[in-house]
């Protein structure tokens, strides 16, 4: 079982690889629309590998108006 | 017609396979000019059919599949009439709509939609009107709908109906949420899920495999086993009609429109 702070440093390592973003420059409490510089089709996309990686189901609304990376986690976590 | 390119799709037949792509700009949104050339698609296909044993619907867009209705064009249109004038349109709209989704369903060939990325509303139910779908694991697939104020007008609802467990439909169209390949596959919508990029490359290893049947006995046997839910499909489009004719459909359009989000497609 992974801890909350496994599962953000996951979501973190992931939106780096995939958004091309340097991993030293995100924190838990990014907003991470302004620091991967997505709109929210690219949002449909990492919650779309999110799903994949963690081999879960994340629908839409549990993540509608969550910004940042750490409450991310969180919506993850309990799913896991 | 065996090739045709045109503004928003292209198709070619080879080797009894006709490869119909979507590469309308920005996601292949469902309006007149998509719909004009689809109709078109139609028009060819007892021509194609005499020829090939298999279809296969993709979209070369980056986005996805398709992101569903032109809902900017939609509210445009009905912004500019009235009344009944506006719902008589609508209605010309969607039977249009919908004898190019029953011409589809019901043509003899095996068809295949090949889907990546958004696959939502209207697009949804194109890709309903295939035998099967494969899906590249990017996939998403929902019907947001119910936040506009009406339902699928394209006949999504008895072909999803058709495909998959009523609860399922309820969960789609109730929370407008979007799921997954990996989901769509758990409740039988999706037949395959190939790896990211690769659904077209899975739906042709697919239509080959379907080459290699009797053409006439698949066409039997589709007939059999896929019938078409008309008096659904009549039920779905007066459902449909009164909900438009409200105004707050009209409201929920504006807003839609107006929207500064370059991609407003979270259900």
């Amino acid at each position: 079982m992974r801890t909350l702070d496994q599962t953000t440093s996951e979501i973190l390592d992931l939106a780096a690889a995939h958004f091309k973003v340097p991993r030293a420059q995100l924190s838990p409490g990014d907003d991470f629309y302004r620091k991967l510089k997505i709109d929210s089709l690219q949002a449909l996309e990492l919650l779309t590998r999110l799903e994949n990686h963690f081999g879960i189901e994340l629908p839409d609304y549990e993540v509608q108006g969550v910004s940042d990376f750490r409450t991310l986690a969180d919506r993850i976590q309990a799913r896991l | 017609m065996n090739e045709f390119t045109g503004k928003t799709l292209s198709w070619k037949l080879s080797g009894g396979i006709v490869e119909v792509e979507l590469h309308y700009a920005p996601c292949n949104e469902i309006g007149i000019a998509m719909l004009d050339e689809l109709e078109l698609l139609v028009k060819a296909l007892p021509q194609i059919e005499s020829q090939a044993s298999a279809l296969i619907l993709y979209s070369s867009r980056k986005e996805g599949f398709s992101a569903g209705g032109d809902l900017r064009e939609l509210y445009r249109l009905s912004a500019a009439t009235e009344g009944q004038a506006r719902l008589d349109g609508m209605r010309a709209f969607i039977h249009r709509v919908h004898h190019v989704a029953n011409t589809l369903d019901a043509s003899p060939l095996t068809t295949i939609a090949a889907v990546h990325g958004i696959c939502f509303g209207g697009g949804f139910e194109l890709a309903l009107t295939c035998d099967i779908i494969v899906a590249d694991k990017m996939a998403r697939f929902a019907f947001p709908e119910l936040r506009l104020g009406i339902i699928p007008g394209f006949g999504g609802i008895p072909r999803l109906r058709r495909d998959v467990g009523n609860a399922v439909v309820r969960d789609l169209l109730f929370t407008g949420r979007s799921i997954g390949a990996a989901k769509a596959q758990a409740v039988g919508l999706v037949s395959q899920v190939a790896a990211e990029g690769e659904s077209l490359r899975l739906a042709r290893t697919t239509a080959a495999q379907v080459l290699k049947y009797d053409r006439h006995t698949s066409a039997v046997c589709k007939k059999f086993a896929k019938p078409i839910p008309l008096e659904d499909l009549r039920r779905e489009t007066e459902l449909f009609c009164d909900l438009f004719a409200r105004p707050a459909v009209m409201e929920a359009l504006r807003k839609f429109v107006d929207s500064t989000d370059a991609h407003p497609y979270l259900p």
